[in-house]
């Protein structure tokens, strides 16, 4: 009895068992159902993103990065160039002890405390996964004696590449401008683009200043791309496909090297700036302000000490004083306010005035002086103009009115910018009652009218706008916009053969004006000129007319004495010319600052630059190393 | 004469067993020459430790059950002792984890010695107890399975920890545990899990969260799911090829020799592979399952149920971490994954199987 109950216990236990094993089977086989489910989703239904995500694991895009474009003088001379060398790099994100790495690095190869602050510098600015230089142009023994070494720096690598280089160094430097190292600000502004962006992958480098900045698009070239089948270290495998890089442009600029060369010499110590122009095409053939900086420092990254001594310098060397350098016109004005009177019949030619040395407004006892003490007596308009004579055009601004004045000079681009092809252009200024009344919230006077006259008071002009203004009238009153590039010469492509510049207006000038306004220019290189010594002795006739910035303001009772002031207080000298004066082949305007009178120092540095333009003669002391850069001059 | 020798020889193999096992492990051997980028020395190795699970499943399957029963006590005990050594000086850290123990002569993982000894040991105490199974049995069980649980969640090894709380639970379940049981517990240990997630280490808590969104991370922790259910997914209906997966040969998957094997096998032989892999391992299962249900003794029958669950739970735990529906918890593919401790431990519980089976008609008799 009892043996049964255990079996039948028994039987109940296996029943039991069984039951719990069969579940057990449809919890695995459920379970089972569920993985073949998750197989299909992934390998059936997702399959074609798995692929692509695998494919994106392993192919990588690999950028190459084009060659960036040369640029050249008018004559083929090299401005900025590339050439081959090796840079010893570091990728902070792969090396664990920076600070020893670098230590040991320094034991190996030179490794300057520049180099130093520079790396720095690029680390704080630089995006995580990039490269950095630690060295540039490793020289050929510091390359051989790390490769050797090679293994015990992971992360650190020697690579190949183009350096630019600006052989001409301080001379251009604020035409050519350089490049420098893609900072994240730049990478923000490329990145607005997506297609621009993706160009860039590969480049290290942007235009940062001058041509470089301004035709960074033509200079850049089109990057290539290399499919590299990369394994998980991202390291190459193979190659798959490769679309090769495009060289960037060569520019061919209208810049004459070495007349560029002679101005910059010209000016010995001074400071100023120089842009000439051909006035039957706008084409610049020497643009000098000085003094420069080496573009050269820039490229890698300028270290800071080198930096606040180029920013802090009372020099300025960093300012483009061409464009961006405002100062009074001064009496180079004068040649344009006397077409002004003509034009709208204020004065003739013939009408003479009396000067006794100043002028006064009618009702007012206040003495506008003329520079000449007594004054030039009886006076027309030539002798006005020859002479410089203030107190003929304190009158005629008088009577003609700001507004016209205003509205005529407009014509000759000052107040506006020249739009020559380099960034950062300044306006100066033209003042005008509306712009007194805007900027000021003041009234317009007579007495402003009767400064303006003769360019002080408000009047302010860059160097860029008096030398294309005096092209417009060494062109009888048609303007050729002022440009640097001459022609882009495509890699691989024959030269393309140099575009017609149309003019961008004609003024229409009366021939009996502009004629007047010429010889009465051409008599102040003359005896009796204001800048007769500039033109003693020249086969050519220099038509000009020179100008004195003020510095200071000297006050009503007392005469200003050049010794007596400080040199950095003397007046700025301004000469603005062209030649030969018959038939023009290049306009310019010269400023020296701090020069005294223009006659005396802006004159003879367009001497010097006329007679090597028109007689190939080179001065004195260039001519030693006259042979070594430059083109012959037709 | 050496006929009955060759018979005596293999007649501990269970044939229809053998047959799954011998397809397993060959493709294994196939898909580590891949996984490995063609070294036959890796090959050879996991060769080798094919030989010596073969031997150590013949010594196991030759031996009578009640060796079997007796011994259940004593590996229980030397499991319990060794897993207390790697708290001493003696335990090996490595990787953050004190899992080993170094006896000198070899430095050996006491919990794979409980991944046998935990379902043997409470099989052997629900035999002794069978006549008269009361709550209190279940309870004693539950604690001869929660104190090596704890020991090895310690170290910490989680996913050893869950497998052999599986192995464990299995044996409960067959045993007859109550359905309300098993409900109050299961709603006590929601309740719990809060505090329990406190208690979890931060890598196993990222590991957790890293399985319900993979992509956020997808070069960190989650890079691993992510890369393995890239290989699987881009493996495809028909697979890329033998020796042909990019993410296997260009070094994307991590693991890919190990726990990660089963990512190079979907990727080379896609669906139409993993389907017949996942057929394979039912083969396998099924025959435990009918040793299980054939096995004469309570012991016998709840041994056999966990040793067939618990394989299946590798399996499946294995290829849901690579497949991203299981948190990665570093569990090998059974009987692929190359590594001689795993195929060992693999070994011991097929030979009981075996075992199980050949002897069963002698304790009827």
């Amino acid at each position: 009895m009892k043996f049964q109950a255990e079996l039948r216990n028994h039987q109940r236990e296996i029943h039991l068992f069984r039951l719990r094993l069969l579940l057990c089977l449809g919890f695995v086989l459920i379970l089972l159902l569920i993985l073949l489910g998750r197989f299909f989703y992934l390998q059936v239904v997702r399959q074609s993103d798995f692929r692509t995500m695998a494919e994106t694991n392993r192919i990588k895009p690999m950028p190459i990065p084009p060659n960036r474009g040369q640029i050249l003088d008018r004559n083929g001379v090299v401005l900025a160039r590339n050439y081959s060398g090796y840079t010893l790099e570091i990728d902070p994100s792969r090396v664990s002890n920076l600070e020893g790495t670098i230590e040991e690095l320094s034991r190996l190869v030179t490794i300057t405390p520049k180099d130093l602050r520079i790396f720095k510098k690029l680390k704080a600015e630089s995006h995580d996964y990039a490269s950095l230089p630690i060295r540039s142009r490793l020289s050929d023994t510091d390359a051989a004696r790390f490769a050797a070494q090679q293994y015990r720096f992971p992360g650190v690598e020697i690579k190949a590449r183009l350096f630019r280089e600006y052989p001409f160094r301080e001379s251009a430097s604020h035409l050519i401008g350089y490049i420098g190292r893609i900072t994240q600000d730049d990478k923000e502004q490329l990145e607005e683009d997506e297609e621009v962006a993706s160009n860039y992958l590969g480049s290290d480098y942007i235009g940062k200043g001058g041509i470089e900045q301004r035709y960074e698009k033509e200079l850049h070239g089109t990057t290539g791309f290399e499919q590299v089948e990369v394994d998980a270290g991202g390291r190459g495998v193979r190659t798959l496909s490769r679309t090769s890089p495009v060289s960037g442009n060569n520019l061919v600029l209208t810049l004459d090297a070495k007349l560029q060369e002679i101005a910059e010499q010209a000016f010995g110590n001074y400071r100023g700036a120089l842009v000439a122009i051909d006035p039957a095409n706008g084409e610049v053939l020497a643009f000098v302000s000085k003094p420069g900086y080496d573009p050269n420092l820039f490229i890698d990254g300028i270290d800071t000490e080198t930096w606040d001594e180029l920013s802090n310098s009372p020099d300025v060397p960093l300012l483009n004083r061409i464009l961006r350098g405002q100062y009074p016109a001064g009496s180079t004005i004068k040649p344009f306010m006397a077409l002004a009177g003509l034009h709208f019949g204020t004065r003739t030619p013939e009408q003479t005035i009396r000067d006794p040395g100043y002028y006064m407004l009618a009702g007012s006892s206040h003495h506008y002086r003329d520079w000449k003490t007594g004054g030039h007596g009886s006076v027309d308009m030539f002798k006005a103009i020859q002479q410089s004579c203030d107190t003929y055009f304190y009158g005629l601004a008088t009577e003609m009115g700001i507004e016209k004045m205003h509205s005529f000079l407009s014509q000759f681009g000052f107040g506006n910018k020249s739009g020559i092809d380099i960034d950062g252009e300044l306006t100066g200024l033209l003042p005008s009652e509306a712009w007194k009344q805007d900027h000021l919230h003041q009234k317009w006077f007579a007495g402003d009218t009767v400064s303006a006259g003769i360019g002080q008071g408000y009047v302010l002009v860059t160097p860029m706008q008096l030398a294309f203004a005096a092209s417009i009238i060494a062109n009888d009153g048609i303007a050729y916009r002022p440009h640097l590039l001459r022609q882009l010469q495509t890699s691989g492509k024959p030269a393309q053969p140099v575009p017609p510049v149309q003019p961008v207006f004609d003024m229409h000038l009366a021939p009996d004006d502009i004629d007047l306004v010429k010889r009465a220019m051409a008599a102040v290189t003359q005896p009796g000129g204001t800048a007769a010594w500039a033109g003693s002795g020249a086969p050519y006739t220099i038509a000009g007319k020179t100008g004195t910035a003020q510095v200071i303001a000297i006050k009503q009772n007392e005469r200003y004495v050049e010794s007596q002031v400080g040199e950095r207080n003397r007046d700025h000298a301004w000469f603005i010319a062209f030649a030969p004066a018959e038939k023009p082949r290049l306009a310019l305007a010269v400023l020296v600052e701090n020069g005294g009178h223009g006659g005396v120092t802006a004159a003879p540095i367009a001497r010097k630059v006329f007679d090597y333009y028109l007689l190939n003669k080179v001065p004195q002391p260039l001519q030693a190393s006259a042979g070594k850069s430059g083109g012959e001059h037709d | 004469m050496i006929r009955r020798l060759w018979k005596h020889f293999i007649a501990p193999f269970d044939p229809v067993l053998m047959i799954g096992l011998g397809l397993l492990v060959s493709a294994s051997l196939i898909v580590l020459y891949s996984a490995s980028d063609g070294s036959l020395a890796m090959v050879g190795r996991q060769f080798l430790n094919i030989m010596v699970a073969l031997t150590a499943l013949w010594l196991i399957s030759s031996m009578p059950l009640h060796y079997l029963l007796r011994s259940a006590v004593p590996i229980y005990v030397l499991g319990l002792i060794l897993l207390l050594g790697v708290m001493t000086p003696l335990g090996v850290n490595s990787h953050g984890a004190t899992r080993w123990l170094n006896l000198g002569v070899a430095t050996i993982q006491p919990s794979e010695l409980m991944k046998i000894g935990v379902p043997l040991m409470m099989a052997w105490y629900f035999e002794k107890h069978e006549a008269s199974l009361t709550l209190k049995n279940y309870f004693v069980a539950t604690l001869l399975l929660a104190i090596p649980i704890i020991l090895i969640a310690r170290q910490p090894d989680l996913g050893t920890a869950i497998l052999i709380a599986a192995s464990g639970f299995y044996v409960l379940f067959l045993a007859g545990l109550s359905w309300r049981v098993m409900l109050v517990t299961l709603v006590a240990g929601l309740a719990a899990a809060k505090p329990l997630w406190s208690v979890l280490h931060p890598y196993q808590q990222h590991r957790i969260l890293m399985l319900l969104h993979p992509e956020t991370d997808a070069l960190g922790k989650g890079y691993h799911t992510m890369q393995g259910m890239i290989a699987v997914g881009s493996g495809g209906f028909l697979g890329k090829g033998y020796m042909n997966g990019s993410q296997t040969h260009l070094d994307f998957l991590p693991e890919r020799t190990t726990d990660f094997i089963f990512a190079v096998f979907s990727e080379e032989f896609g669906f139409i592979g993993a389907f017949v892999l996942l057929g394979l391992y039912l083969f396998v299962i099924a025959r435990g399952f009918v040793i299980t249900a054939e096995a004469s003794t309570y012991f016998t029958r709840l041994l056999a149920g966990s040793i067939t669950l618990t394989f299946f739970t590798y399996a499946f735990v294995n290829m849901g971490m690579v497949t991203g529906i299981l948190p990665v918890v570093g569990v090998p593919l059974p009987l692929i994954s190359y590594g001689g401790t795993s195929m060992l431990t693999l070994a011991l519980g097929f030979g009981i199987l075996m075992s199980i089976h050949t002897h069963k008609q002698l304790v009827k008799t």
